[in-house]
């Protein structure tokens, strides 16, 4: 089974990437982009087919490694 | 003094470090990141600049988890002091022995050049040889330093003096340089034995190249 880790700056912490990925958009011409967040996606290939087990483990790989909580959010998708 | 210099794969600062506490006077030894233990009777750990890990998934995060690092937890919660510098600062806020978190530069340059400091807490057992107030000329060298606090967090480390450096300008008034709420170049934890910082002092010991302001930093752990 699959895991989709999706790591972002939390909101309200800037995001400098992202910010000049906005103005390089604003600057091609492409109005009407409010914001621009850039993150990453971890994929984890995992042996477990139980989905919840695998998700509570998911879930402390990334309090302990794969996301920094002090500025940084995730989302976890199990496929 | 016997100071432990850690050598990580991808630290690269470890040789200056270790120059700059011999010429203090002080002895030096690496230490590999797998070895499970710090040597017996050693004064200092300093967690050497580089790119531990070649800085992937995040500055410092996987450093965090080698073998020496349980060791030099255990060090500081027992009261023995450690340095960061530079990845040692991000190192030691990945493992949570400094309060915040270092990100990319806000604009995503690596920056590396002379920086001027202002000194802004001295009673501690480092920047102790420094006055409050007093401007430093130090070089960085990083594109992760912008150094990141929540606003409770930075009211605490406000109410106890943890804030070490701000980057500023050569009359000291703080300054921005890489993004850093309130422009923290350096801090230290709660109990001040643990402390790290984005400029790298080790490269300023000698006038000829640029500033001997380092000696005055790093002479303040001999205590």
């Amino acid at each position: 089974m699959k895991a989709i880790v999706n790591v972002f700056l939390k909101e309200g912490v800037l995001d400098p990437q992202g910010k000049a990925a906005h103005h390089a958009l604003d600057s091609l011409g492409f109005e009407g982009v409010e914001d621009v967040r850039i993150g990453k996606q971890i994929v984890l290939q995992l042996q477990s087919n139980d989905p919840q087990e695998a998700e509570a483990e998911v879930k402390e790989m990334c309090e302990t490694l794969l996301a920094n909580t002090v500025i940084e959010d995730y989302t976890i998708e199990m496929q | 003094m016997r100071v432990a210099v850690l050598r990580f794969p991808g630290t690269n600062c470890e040789f200056d470090t270790q120059y700059a506490f011999e010429k203090l006077g002080h002895t030096t030894e690496l230490i590999w990141h797998q070895e499970s233990s710090l040597p017996e009777g050693i004064d200092l750990v300093v967690v050497p600049g580089g790119f531990s890990y070649g800085d992937y998934l995040r500055s410092g995060s996987i450093a965090r988890f080698s073998p020496i690092m349980k060791a030099v937890s255990l060090y500081a919660n027992e009261g023995g002091k450690v340095l960061g510098i530079c990845n040692g600062f991000q190192i030691l806020t990945e493992a949570g022995l400094l309060p915040g978190a270092l990100k990319r530069n806000n604009d995503l340059h690596f920056i590396s050049k002379h920086q001027h400091l202002c000194v802004v807490n001295n009673d501690n057992a480092f920047l102790n040889k420094c006055q409050k107030g007093e401007v430093l000329n130090v070089p960085i060298a990083h594109a992760d330093g912008n150094y990141y606090i929540d606003d409770e967090g930075l009211a605490s480390l406000k109410e106890n003096g943890q804030i070490l450096l701000q980057y500023s300008d050569a009359n000291g008034e703080p300054m921005v340089v890489n993004g850093s709420v309130e422009s923290i170049a350096g801090v230290c934890n709660k109990e001040k034995n643990v402390f790290g910082l984005m400029p790298h002092p080790e490269r300023a010991l000698e006038a000829i190249l640029g500033s001997e302001d380092g000696v005055r930093m790093l002479q303040g752990l001999e205590a």
